[in-house]
């Protein structure tokens, strides 16, 4: 007999928070969306009203709103949000101690020691349902497997407040049927090859050789090789338990389009101390820098560079960004965003060569000086220091991207 | 509708607390007769979710919602 994993998803998370808040939007199509002014005037969540009318996650405003004349526009509420996620895993623990999140809205509960077969599962699946209903006030939808990856699919077949079931004896039945790309870890790109060779379906993809999909893919094309036929085994990791730093970015679209080196060169700036004090509070140092650039069309890219040696320093990260830009940037237009990232990360305490021509004693210096700004800035706030650089441009410079920008990709392998 | 309310409670000895007193507010007091029921809960219809405790007051039954930190009232049954 193999695990009983549930996979609990919160039902159009941001919308339907705000619409438990004020029950007077709620016969309305909603969407949450950021801030036009700031130029964040995307949208990031939809309720089920307004997903009738094809308002999609990610498109601009004005967009939904051609779409949707009626539609109802409001602010996100973070707080919010990660309230209901707590009160959501609060309520999963009273039934399993590996409840993992995936994001804010999704769970993975492994109820195998709970539960002697499926048929207890999906009870206890539908007993957690209502009671997340009743006792939180919005929907779930919750996938029953064996494995984490059916769990998932199953969690997205019916929606709202359902329960629907991939297991051993149906998932020929009704996960092979699905579209490839609803498979976890199958991304546009990828979903586009799969389908170039006639894998349109997860069960195309559950038949083909392990063998072609390893040429076409490399270890990925196994991992999918694995999880089209339910061969998932990665266990439902505890709550708290959390996967290593592989990388540490932070990227941000600029309050006006950016027109100049010295605009990239400001913004760039900003990010790279952020990055950089994050960094530090890991406890790394960074091998490869990367820079990803947008400009105002939404054309974009990204290319990186391996440093002499290992880094936290915000000059370094600064200059190796800025060499990236040059090399590559032709001004065609203006940027409309900037990212950057550190990889290849080694913990601080890593032995690593020095330079033997006398600049380390200098880097020391200007790793202490960088600790003691985080000192500072720890006791005080971020705008207690700031380079007297950022402040040539306070549209763009007096902004705090550790706060107010932190990305949260979500990776599902470590 | 989803209305604020002042109250008064009292915390037992191992830390168990219930409330005593609700302030209305326009300044009536009134005080709670019992606590028939106490659990986890979400008013739909005043958009708050917490503690739902229900109260006998003047004879009728109430909800009286304890959304860390402050309390809210749902309606009360006639």
């Amino acid at each position: 007999m193999g695990r009983r994993i549930l996979h609990i998803d919160f039902n159009g998370f941001f919308a339907s928070v705000e619409c438990f808040f004020d029950p007077s939007i709620r016969a309305f199509p909603v969407a949450v969306t950021g801030d036009p002014e700031k130029r964040h005037g995307i949208v990031l969540a939809k309720n089920q009203l307004a997903k009738q009318f094809g308002v999609k996650t990610g498109e601009a405003i004005w967009e939904a709103k051609q779409k949707c004349p009626k539609l109802v526009c409001v602010a996100p509420h973070y707080d919010q949000y990660v309230r209901f996620s707590h009160l959501g895993r609060e309520l999963y623990h009273e039934y399993s101690d590996l409840v993992e999140p995936f994001g804010l809205d999704e769970n993975w509960v492994d109820v195998t020691g709970r539960t002697r077969d499926f048929h207890e599962a999906i009870d206890l699946a539908n007993e957690i349902r209502e009671r997340v209903h009743a006792e939180i006030g919005i929907t779930v939808s919750v996938g029953v497997a064996d494995n984490k990856i059916f769990a998932k699919l199953g969690s997205d077949l019916k929606k709202p407040d359902a329960v629907s079931a991939v297991l051993p004896d149906n998932y020929r039945d009704v996960a092979w049927r699905l579209p490839v790309g609803d498979l976890l870890m199958v991304g546009p790109s990828t979903k586009n090859r799969l389908n170039r060779y006639g894998i349109m379906t997860i069960g195309d993809l559950a038949k083909t050789d392990p063998a072609f999909l390893h040429a076409q893919l490399g270890k990925a094309g196994l991992t999918l090789y694995r999880f089209a036929n339910g061969q998932d085994t990665s266990p439902v990791l505890p709550y708290g338990f959390e996967t290593p730093v592989k990388s540490v970015g932070n990227g941000i679209t600029a309050p006006r389009d950016l027109v100049n080196d010295d605009d990239v060169r400001l913004t760039v700036l900003m990010l790279s101390e952020s990055v950089s004090r994050r960094l530090r509070e890991h406890g790394f140092r960074a091998n490869v820098i990367a820079l990803s650039v947008r400009d105002c069309g939404l054309f974009s890219f990204t290319r990186q560079r391996r440093l002499k040696a290992p880094t936290f320093l915000t000059d370094e990260i600064l200059d190796t960004a800025m060499q990236l830009f040059s090399e590559n940037y032709d001004w065609q237009r203006p940027i409309r965003s900037l990212t950057v990232c550190a990889s290849d990360l080694w913990p601080v305490d890593r032995p690593m060569q020095l330079n033997l021509f006398g600049e380390e004693e200098h880097r020391k210096r200007l790793e202490t000086a960088e600790r003691a700004i985080d000192g500072i800035r720890s006791r005080f706030g971020y705008h207690a220091v700031l380079r007297g650089r950022l402040l040539t441009d306070r549209t763009i410079g007096v902004m705090n991207p550790r706060e107010e920008h932190v990305s949260h990709p979500v990776g599902y392998r470590a | 509708m989803k209305v604020y309310v002042g109250v008064e409670t009292y915390t037992d000895e191992v830390g168990h607390t219930l409330p005593r007193v609700v302030h209305w507010t326009d300044g009536r007091r009134f005080e709670i007769q019992k606590v028939l029921d106490e659990r986890r809960a979400a008013s739909l219809k005043a958009g708050g979710n917490g503690v739902r405790y229900t109260c006998l007051i003047n004879g009728q039954t109430a909800f009286l919602f304890f959304e860390d930190p402050r309390w809210f009232v749902d309606a009360v049954k006639n």
